[in-house]
């Protein structure tokens, strides 16, 4: 049983991250709230002593925010598989972190080089797709291989101890959300939502045209620049529960799922987030009473979440048709002036 | 008269061999221009580098009296691309499109009443009105190009530039389209027009310019029907005929 082993917190190391006490102080507030949830509900999930449970939680919360918030940019543009080649250069970033704990002896948590190593092959990603003028799945491909090869070799390099460690970030573990790791987390979660908040207009500007954009002065290499950054800033996030084989999936999977059923953008980025979260709540609740691994029972919840919308998609299109209102007639000269 | 935009000389390839060679050409404002040539003529090129979306080999491109390329008063230019070059798929309101059209004044704050008064003139003018809440998927050719009009409108732009803004739209709706560029232009606005369809072009627009890698006709429009720049431009299809 997974939950059990983990009950064995590792307790957080002070050191290079001393800045991250703040967010301690954070999470033990969540915590808090969480025990109060559970006097008042009685899930056995949330008990008090299951700290680890709690960060899960929160974790799992803010990947339920983050992931569709870039991954509906993403997918508008046919860039969902980007998310799967920077979730494997992130594992050549947590091999890289790995080995240089074994090497030097230092404490530096692996999720912080993955940050490093993935936005590093996200602006690779991006220069390519500048220089030859497209995204090309070919170069994907190969920054994907690469990263996981990098990764897996490093990992070979140093085996013995380390080889056990590696399941955790292959598939993801609720149980390995140190307090470390989730302070990490929310910085990262407001770095992402920040720049969302602050350029929701050019993004989707960018992402539905980008050529208009540019005509209306919009740096867009600068906007898919810090696109591809976002993108490998919530993989690694994400990375923690979902593991780098899954986490994609939440870029892609409740987005896919909001298209088919919002009409507007706005609608489309609430829906996604709402039923990411559904996905992440129910996931992790199974995955806690069934033992199962958390990131694959998320997926498969958000896939159903997917397959039910297709169908309500469907039925919605059938019973829309009827009502298609008249074009008015073109009056640019009418009785409001258009410019002045 | 001010020049809104001009080419000064303009070389362009995409490899090797130019697509635009030594093309000079000056709009002035109030203007209605359009670009006509065969296929592969550069003639959608010479729009990019207009809006310094391509940076020229030789010459100089300039937007009001600025380098093309370092021009970034985006509100003053609406750009109308055929309708295929945006994203289909994607889960957005013609109200949210139109809206995009503000972007430009509003940076990186949010729409105010006044900008949404101006989205929903803007609508109101191409007759969109009734389906301002619709996907834009769910539009047909013809009305989703009115769609990106009324956006160019939002932007109450001063150069209004349309790059083959008929191609997929069905031929009522291409009539009712012209007729709306006829009355924007008569508003005052400034219009350049890439066209395959030379019928179209010459019933509208004031001026022709005619390319084929190299300009072969500028002058007005009546003018160019008569002149045999037609046939030399089209017939020389092969030279540039390899790229766009």
């Amino acid at each position: 049983m997974t939950a059990v082993a983990a009950v064995v917190d590792v307790a957080s190391q002070p050191g290079a991250l001393g800045l991250l006490s703040p967010l301690y102080w954070l999470l033990d507030v969540w915590s808090w709230v969480m025990s109060q949830l559970y006097h008042a509900t009685g899930l056995g999930m949330l008990q008090p002593k299951y700290a680890f449970m709690h960060r899960a939680l929160l974790v799992g919360l803010c990947i339920g925010v983050m992931a569709p918030l870039i991954g509906t940019f993403l997918v508008h543009r046919q860039l969902a598989l980007i998310g799967d080649a920077l979730a494997h250069t992130a594992f050549a970033g947590v091999a890289v972190g790995l080995f240089l704990n074994a090497v030097l002896e230092i404490g530096v948590s692996p999720y912080l080089t993955a940050v490093v190593v993935a936005v590093i092959a996200a602006l690779f990603i991006e220069l390519i797709s500048e220089v030859t003028d497209a995204y090309n799945d070919v170069s994907m491909a190969i920054v994907l291989s690469t990263g996981f090869a990098l990764g897996t070799t490093l990992i070979s390099l140093n085996a013995g101890g380390l080889a056990v460690g590696i399941d955790q970030y292959l598939f993801g573990n609720l149980s390995t959300v140190s307090r470390e790791n989730a302070a990490i987390l929310i910085v990262l979660f407001a770095v992402i939502v920040g720049t969302v908040a602050l350029t929701r207009n050019q993004l989707l500007y960018v992402t539905f045209d980008e050529t208009a954009a540019a005509v209306s002065g919009i740096p867009v290499n600068w906007y898919n620049r810090v696109m591809v950054m976002l993108t490998a800033l919530v993989v690694v996030g994400a990375m923690q529960i979902m593991g780098v084989i899954l986490v994609a999936a939440m870029l892609v999977v409740p987005v896919a799922s909001a298209a088919q059923v919002s009409r507007s953008f706005s609608e489309s980025l609430l829906v996604s987030v709402v039923l990411a979260e559904l996905a992440v709540v129910l996931g992790i609740g199974v995955s806690y009473y069934g033992g199962a691994t958390a990131g694959g029972v998320i997926v498969l919840v958000a896939v159903s979440i997917y397959v039910a919308t297709v169908a309500v998609g469907k039925l919605q299109t059938a019973m829309g048709e009827d009502a298609t209102p008249e074009v008015g007639s073109v009056d640019a000269s009418g009785s409001e002036p258009t410019t002045d | 008269m001010t020049a809104v935009a001009t080419l000064q000389g303009v070389t362009f390839g995409y490899t090797s061999a130019p697509v635009v060679e030594d093309v000079s050409l000056s709009v002035d404002a109030g203007e209605y221009v359009a670009v006509v040539g065969p296929n592969g003529s550069g003639k959608s090129t010479l729009l990019k580098l207009l809006l310094g979306l391509e940076r020229p080999e030789a010459g100089s491109a300039r937007l009001f009296g600025e380098p093309s390329q370092s021009f970034d008063d985006g509100e003053r230019i609406g750009f109308v691309a055929q309708h295929a070059s945006a994203a289909t798929a994607m889960p957005i309101t013609v109200r949210e499109v139109v809206s995009m059209g503000r972007y430009a004044h509003v940076g990186f704050g949010r729409l105010g009443d006044d900008d949404y008064a101006i989205v929903d003139r803007a609508l109101d003018t191409v007759g969109m009105t009734a389906f301002a809440d619709r996907r834009i998927t769910a539009l047909s050719g013809g009305q989703r190009q009115r769609a990106f009009i009324a956006r160019a409108l939002a932007s109450e732009a001063d150069l209004l530039v349309l790059d083959e803004p008929t191609v997929g739209v069905d031929v009522e709706s291409v009539d009712a389209f012209y007729d709306l560029l006829d009355d924007l232009h008569a508003e005052g606005i400034t219009v350049v027009l890439v066209e395959h369809d030379l019928g179209a072009v010459t019933n509208h627009a004031e001026r022709v310019v005619c390319v084929n890698r190299t300009v072969y006709f500028d002058g007005p429009a009546d003018e160019f029907v008569e002149s045999d720049a037609l046939a030399r431009a089209f017939g020389t299809v092969a030279v540039g005929g390899e790229s766009r």
